[in-house]
């Protein structure tokens, strides 16, 4: 088992035809992922990579039966794209794309929300089950396959923890990269229920950064619902107040969003929280052990 | 993006949110003609910095005649104007906002900002105008009112009613005004990207008018693709050049107060690296994602603005390598030290895709200071070490 995504799972990429569209359906087409086909306007009836092209999601839709999008397309219409995947009943929307404007995003994940697509991102690495279906541009190899679940806002951070806990013995069942914008689509609240109901996931590693509340909204959700042992890091305990560190979303104003208030309250919640990403994999051997 | 107050108040006088009247001068002289140009008989001037605070530094002053501007502007600018917001180093003041007078009878805060939480617009509003909103939110939280906007419906009667009725507005064409004026505030916010606007104060007048006493915006950076005229008020000297530097090359970095230079690929990581350094006893120099392509050119480019940083005594790379591998990697970083003379000691930890080769090349390019690392913890501890000058 795993959550969201399995080797039956059927994917379409927008922006497949693209550089970065091509690059990474090929690397996850080796990896096992079935691509079923892609979306570029205007070069429907192609093939690409072996795969069928149409000029909408609608269209792809219909010919595959394609429940999850990888979406790769440029940020000025990344949004656009986002809305038409949730118009034409894709289930799971995994955005790729980094620098999309924060006013689009809002717009498309309302959109989304209220059509009951999921989102995963923007701005992130994707989401894998290990061995059997990467969506996304992490290196598969580092994932293998067991009994820990992983969430996390960045990208090499994901690629770190995961490989860590390979290293310890143990392994992956499912990793979502959340992405680091201001607003993202699926988030630890509502991963964690997943991992929760998920029988191969004995233990769930979060890592989270400094700006926003989606941490301490986890904490919360973790006291109250969450039985298994989760691991925590956060990342930006060393970074200054006001500044942008990289991600769009990661930024401490005023005094909110610091990483102290976040791992106080995931403490608070039972959370075993690590002070250096390097702890991750010997906490996860430390919880599994007991 | 930041802009300064002057330019945001040319931004709300396109959208009809009332500001006092002012001229922007970039010298003494054109402050004393602004000065006559605006008429009166009192004005204020303005020290234009992207930092709040200006009053208290000095940066702000009431002239009461045409020679005390001259006097004023003669003082500010040109200062090195030291707020809370600026860093003890302070900022050059290159240009002054010269305001008619205002006749003050009542001090609120406004602004927009993303609500990450409900993931839509919020307008916060206070009657504790002129005070510093993070005091108020932390001491008394109950004096700021707080409207979510969702903009598939857009400013609503009930988002304006709720504010005044929040900020205990009873007088009808007050409230009229101020719906008006919060209204507009929320349209620029929404056409331009806005990032954050914040009215800090916005005054209300004898005449029971609200004017933008003071005006500050933040832009989203990554829509200032659609809006020319924003990118058009950049205003580079308000910007660190290190950092301006860095960004012309793909790589994100902030300077900071420590000893070992950070070099990291993924903006995680790069502050999972620094906690690390805090952890294992040593202080970050700086924060820097080289991104995806760590390459010889950008692995170079990021030593040399490293290196600029005079208490650099160590430097870590720490890449995680995933689809590009490490052996790679390890390549561009050999090759890097050619380009740029590194005199610190360099601690390379690469982890991931064939880690292992990249290791052998490292060793085998024996370099006096290039110092291989297993892992982060490993890495981390030895640029402790070698900042500290313990590392054999």
């Amino acid at each position: 088992m795993s959550i969201l995504v399995n080797k039956d799972t059927k994917v379409i990429v927008q922006g497949f035809t693209g550089g970065e569209g091509t690059f990474h359906a090929e690397q996850c087409m080796a990896y096992g992922t079935q691509i079923v086909g892609g979306v570029t306007p205007n070069k429907g009836g192609q093939a690409h990579l072996g795969k069928p092209v149409f000029n909408t999601v609608k269209d792809a839709v219909e010919a595959t039966g394609a429940t999850v999008s990888m979406v790769f397309v440029p940020p000025a219409f990344v949004a656009d794209a986002v809305m038409e995947a949730a118009d034409a009943g894709i289930e799971l929307a995994v955005i790729i794309t980094e620098g999309a404007p924060v006013r689009d995003m809002q717009k498309a994940k309302a959109y989304a929300v209220k059509h009951g697509m999921m989102t995963i991102g923007p701005n992130c690495p994707g989401v894998i089950t290990a061995e059997e279906c990467k969506i996304g541009i992490m290196p598969g190899n580092i994932f293998k396959k067991g009994n820990v679940g992983l969430i996390s806002k960045s990208g090499t951070l994901t690629y770190e923890g995961a490989n860590q806990v390979v290293k310890e013995g143990y392994g992956i069942t499912t990793a979502v990269g959340i992405g680091g914008d201001p607003i993202i689509g699926l988030s630890y609240k509502q991963l964690l229920p997943m991992f929760e109901a998920d029988p191969e996931t004995e233990a769930i590693v979060m890592i989270g950064e400094i700006g926003g509340d989606l941490e301490i909204q986890a904490a919360k959700f973790i006291k109250e619902n969450i039985t298994k042992p989760v691991v925590a890091f956060i990342a930006g305990q060393t970074a200054p107040k006001g500044k942008r560190m990289g991600h769009a979303g990661a930024i401490v104003s005023g005094s909110a969003g610091t990483a102290k208030e976040k791992m106080d309250a995931l403490e608070a919640a039972g959370v075993k929280v690590v002070v250096s990403p390097a702890e991750i994999g010997k906490a996860v051997a430390e919880v599994l052990k007991k | 993006m930041n802009i300064h107050e002057y330019q945001a108040k040319q931004i709300f006088a396109e959208y009809g949110v009332p500001t006092p009247r002012g001229i922007v001068a970039n010298t003494i002289e054109e402050a004393v003609e602004a000065a006559k140009e605006l008429g009166g008989n009192i004005w204020v001037v303005k020290a234009q910095i992207h930092a709040g605070g200006r009053g208290l530094g000095g940066g702000v002053k009431l002239a009461k005649s045409i020679e005390e501007v001259e006097k004023y502007a003669d003082e500010i600018l040109g200062m090195t104007l030291v707020t809370h917001q600026t860093g003890p180093e302070g900022k050059l003041v290159q240009k002054v906002y010269i305001e008619e007078g205002a006749d003050i009878k009542d001090e609120l805060y406004l602004g927009v900002v993303l609500d990450r939480a409900k993931e839509m617009p919020v307008i916060m509003a206070s009657t504790e105008g002129g005070m510093e909103i993070e005091k108020v939110a932390e001491e008394t939280p109950d004096k700021i009112v707080k409207v979510a906007v969702d903009p598939a419906i857009g400013f609503q009667g009930f988002h304006g009613r709720e504010l005044v009725f929040g900020l205990g507005i009873t007088d009808k064409a007050e409230q009229r005004k101020f719906i008006d004026f919060a209204s507009k505030l929320y349209q620029v916010y929404m056409d331009k990207d806005a990032e954050m606007i914040e009215i800090n104060p916005l005054i209300k007048t004898g005449t029971g008018d609200f004017l933008a006493l003071d005006g500050k915006m933040g832009f989203d950076d990554s829509a200032l693709f659609r809006h020319p005229e924003i990118e058009a008020m950049r205003d580079i000297t308000e910007e660190d050049p290190d950092e301006r530097e860095a960004a012309k090359y793909g790589l994100s970095y902030i300077a900071l107060d420590g000893e070992i230079g950070c070099m990291v690929n993924g903006a995680g990581l790069a502050m999972g690296t620094m906690d690390t350094i805090n952890y294992m006893g040593g202080t970050p120099a700086n924060f820097l994602d080289v991104g995806g392509k760590a390459n010889a050119e950008t692995v170079a480019k990021g030593f040399e603005i490293i290196l600029k940083n005079p208490n650099v005594k160590a430097i870590f790379v720490n890449i995680f390598g995933g689809i590009v591998r490490c052996d790679r990697i390890a390549n561009g970083i050999l090759e890097a030290t050619k380009m740029v003379d590194v005199h610190v000691p360099v601690i390379v930890r690469l982890d991931g895709t064939n880690a292992e080769e990249a290791s052998e090349i490292l060793k085998n390019a024996n370099i006096a200071n290039v110092i291989p690392a297993t892992d982060l913890a490993d890495g981390a501890q030895k640029a402790v070490a070698a900042a500290k000058g313990e590392l054999s």
